[in-house]
């Protein structure tokens, strides 16, 4: 009997991969697996549980589970495919024909058109509704009449979004991006039901979507109980009975909960224990690389930053770090040294390139001094290096990072920390280019495609380019791979875009990201896809 | 008294408003928290923007101080940034935290009296100087260490309890964390009480009583015990205040999803809303505690009379 489940759903898993046809189908004989329930630590989302409107992992969960848009990355591959989506064709890599399948439905009976995510997408990109992920639809034609950068929105609208029947609809993008449908696995691009529209309020106290579970109850700030939905019509439905979210203020009690078997799954394993986490979990640990890179950014509003000979600098300072060993000792190699402005998640087809950055990413005490000193040493004879206090335990490796500076330059006082209160702050003075100095940039991708990487960092005037690093032949080269209809091209022209980069060093890769995460014995088949938020559907309760 | 409570009551009105401006120029003093609601990357400026309207940040700070007092009188304590009202925060959160405090008064006034009253009866014996002892212990390691280490024996160890609190907290489940978070203040009624007890054994009136022939019983519960108790009285109204305010070590090592844990977030999100009404409430928990206590005063002790 078990075996034989076991079988069906290689089975399954085989033909998802082939063809991506729906699979289990119906509630026909043992077609979900068990009905235990698995509990999960989880932290209170900082925003309303809107698709457009969740830009952090916590909130994240729960879109992934509730929700299905028309792709959706392969947990272990991270390759778009296509879910609710049955097609998604361009000629021309700007407009897009979207045809959606035809078995879908929200939980509550209501089927799935494309005219749930039309109005869904019109919703996010308007101004009026306040939403934070707006600006991912700052690609589609009309965006600048809903959401303009000053006064009110002139249409409700986005003018580039139509809907041809029920299951096709068309998209006009203001420019030609030719990766764009890989975007669409990002839960910002979900559909929503009617119910969303009529009653906001109950919607948000219960959200109502097309995903492998339903929202059984919701206490807000402490606990959120999701049960499997048998109806579900999509391919990887649930293989438990349901997930109970508890959220914890602190990790370690989270941690200390896992030993003392009265939680399932934690996903976060907090720097105090990773030491024992080995020991105490065995295998049931699990460390595997996330789309994210933190970076070492540096002030280019600072003409001090800018002048030539200081990319001399910043590299020097780079070769000063020893990545090395501040991810073995302090990071317990949770992390991995980074040697380019990707991430490994994206494979080496999707762009990632180990060693695109050179020898300037290799630790070399003699020839950073050198470097240094050739620049014109460091501007103002001292960097400091800004990081948030409150969160992630940024204190540990920045001192760790000024030290091994300090150690190779041979001065005592090259490189300093200098914390900043909160997050908030911290964010505030970045964005609003207050930061002498460096700072810590994290980027947590949105998607795993490389132009996630680089465009929203390093192009002019771009979203997160705090640092307002600016080169002409970077912005030509991130445009051209935009246009290119090949993805194998557009990928080797984004990675000529990352050798400039390499030259200038607008910004020091430090490190790769994992996630990490441990569960019980009571548990198995547990994974953390390329966002390090944790496979749900697909763990099994022994 | 009637006066004397209303004047007390009217001396409030300035505290109050002092308290709240404070607080509220602490939180704003923090920088801009729009910025922090975006990730690691920069809010798109239009929504930056409206989401500023939206909470009224982009007004002076005195006039966003004037609409809050004026909101906080008609009941409306504002939104916090996930979209709950701070109000329905509370109705969550206080019930949580006064049932906890609630625990830790009973251990501190069962425990910490009773050992008081049994250390000051046998000063100087062996077991006087085992209770010092183990107060002493009992204050000099922080609250953490204790909660945490409570946590690993009872929790995880021997399995008597669970590691953390679920989110009703019913009272059983609060047992432990209470006893954690009394167990400094418990170290100190104990203290005050043997103090007291000790002092006022010598007493005339005590010899009074003792002379006139009354049970050693009733010597020590309506004479003695009645007039020791006065400072720690004192103290126990102050601390319940500080319990309500205080429990953030706690309520995160136990996972209690209280005032403490609604406070702690809202600063790290500089939640001006969140942080300003909560602190508003402990303030006048605060006020109205000290209150109470400065009339069971005259409860305890004939000879205090208001008027």
């Amino acid at each position: 009997m078990r075996g034989a489940t076991h079988a069906k759903w290689a089975a399954c898993a085989v033909a998802v991969t082939l063809a991506a046809t729906a699979c289990g189908g119906g509630g026909d004989g043992g077609g979900g697996g068990g009905s235990g329930i698995v509990t999960s630590s989880w932290g209170d989302p900082q925003n309303p549980l809107e698709p457009a409107n969740t830009n952090e992992v916590q909130g994240g969960k729960i879109l992934d589970m509730v929700f299905r848009g028309l792709k959706r990355y392969d947990p272990k591959t991270g390759e778009a495919k296509n879910m609710v989506a049955e097609s998604i064709e361009s000629k021309d890599a700007q407009n897009f024909t979207v045809k959606i399948k035809d078995n879908w439905t929200f939980s509550n009976g209501e089927k799935v058109t494309a005219k749930s995510f039309v109005d869904a997408w019109n919703y996010g990109a308007n101004l009026e509704n306040n939403q934070k992920n707006a600006y991912f639809f700052g690609y589609i034609e009309g965006y600048d009449k809903v959401h303009p950068e000053k006064g009110e929105p002139s249409a409700k609208t986005l003018s580039g979004l139509k809907v041809v029947d029920d299951r096709t609809f068309t998209v006009k993008l203001t420019q030609k991006f030719s990766t764009w449908p890989d975007t669409l696995g990002y839960p910002t691009f979900s559909p929503l039901p009617k119910a969303f529209y009529d009653d906001h309020d109950a919607w948000l106290s219960r959200p109502v979507g097309n995903g492998p579970y339903t929202v059984d109850s919701y206490t807000k700030g402490s606990k959120m109980s999701l049960r499997k939905w048998d109806a579900y019509p999509g391919p990887d439905k649930a293989r438990n009975g349901g997930v109970d979210m508890v959220v914890y203020t602190d990790n370690n009690t989270a941690y200390t909960n896992l030993m003392a078997g009265n939680l399932d799954l934690v996903d976060d394993v907090p720097a105090a224990q990773l030491r024992n986490a080995k020991s105490d979990l065995g295998d049931r640990y699990i460390n595997t690389p996330a789309g994210i890179i933190q970076t070492l950014a540096f002030p280019f509003y600072d003409s001090e930053w800018t002048k030539p000979g200081r990319e001399k600098v910043r590299r020097g300072l780079s070769m000063a770090i020893n990545r090395e060993q501040i991810t073995e000792t302090i990071f317990q190699k949770t992390r991995t040294p980074a040697t380019d402005w990707t991430s490994p998640v994206l494979g080496e087809d999707g762009g990632y390139k180990a060693g695109l950055c050179g020898d300037a990413c290799e630790y070399d005490a003699a020839k950073a001094r050198k470097l240094v000193e050739e620049g014109g040493g460091i501007p103002g004879g001292q960097l400091k290096v800004t990081y948030n206090a409150d969160t992630g335990s940024h204190k540990e490796w920045v001192d760790a990072v000024c030290n091994s500076i300090n150690k190779a330059l041979e001065k005592d006082k090259a490189c300093v920390g200098n914390p900043v209160g909160t997050f908030a702050d911290f964010r505030s003075k970045a964005s609003q280019q207050e930061l002498d100095g460096a700072w810590r940039a994290g980027w947590q991708m949105d998607y795993p495609l490389i132009q996630n990487f680089l465009e929203p960092n390093y192009f002019t005037d771009a979203s997160s380019n705090d640092g307002k690093f600016s080169d002409k032949e970077f912005d030509k080269l991130v445009n051209e791979a935009n246009g290119e209809t090949d993805n194998a091209k557009a990928v080797a022209k984004f990675q000529e875009a990352e050798k400039i980069l390499a030259r200038k060093m607008p910004a020091i890769p430090l490190w790769y990201q994992n996630g990490s995460a441990g569960y019980s014995d009571k548990v198995s088949d547990v994974s953390l896809n390329q966002f390090s938020v944790p496979v749900y559907d697909q763990i099994k309760v022994d | 008294m009637g006066r004397y409570v209303i004047r007390r009551l009217l001396q409030m009105i300035p505290v109050f408003f002092g308290a709240t401006l404070l607080i509220f120029l602490m939180v704003n003093v923090m920088g801009d928290p729009v910025a922090g609601l975006c990730g690691d990357r920069k809010c798109d400026p239009a929504t930056a923007i409206r989401l500023k309207k939206e909470f009224g940040l982009d007004k002076p700070v005195w006039q966003q101080y004037a609409t809050y007092m004026g909101n906080v009188f008609t009941g409306d304590f504002g939104t916090a940034f996930n979209g709950q009202k701070v109000t329905e925060l509370m109705g969550a959160a206080f019930p949580v935290t006064i049932r906890l405090t609630i625990v830790a008064i009973v251990f501190e006034i069962v425990i910490g009296i009773s050992l008081g009253v049994l250390t000051g009866l046998r000063r100087g014996r062996p077991i006087d100087t085992a209770v010092l002892l183990l107060t002493l212990v009992v204050i000099s390691v922080p609250t953490f260490v204790t909660g945490l280490v409570l946590q690993l024996l009872l929790g995880v160890q021997w399995g008597v309890i669970k590691p953390s609190v679920s989110s009703e907290a019913p009272f059983d489940e609060l047992l432990v964390p209470g006893l954690v978070l009394a167990s400094v203040s418990l170290a100190y009624v104990t203290r005050l009480t043997r103090t007291s007890i000790a002092e006022n054994r010598r007493a005339d009136y005590v010899r009074t009583a003792i002379a006139k022939g009354l049970p050693r019983r009733r010597v020590i519960t309506r004479h003695l015990l009645r007039n020791s108790l006065i400072p720690v009285v004192t103290f126990i109204g102050t601390d319940v205040g500080a319990l309500m305010g205080g429990a953030i070590v706690t309520e995160r090592i136990f996972n209690i999803h209280g005032v403490g844990f609604q406070l702690y977030q809202g600063i790290l999100r500089q939640s001006t809303q969140t942080v300003v009404g909560f602190v508003t409430v402990l303030v006048l928990v605060f006020l109205l505690a000290n209150l109470i206590v400065d009339l069971l005063y005259a409860v305890l002790d004939p000879r205090i009379r208001y008027a």
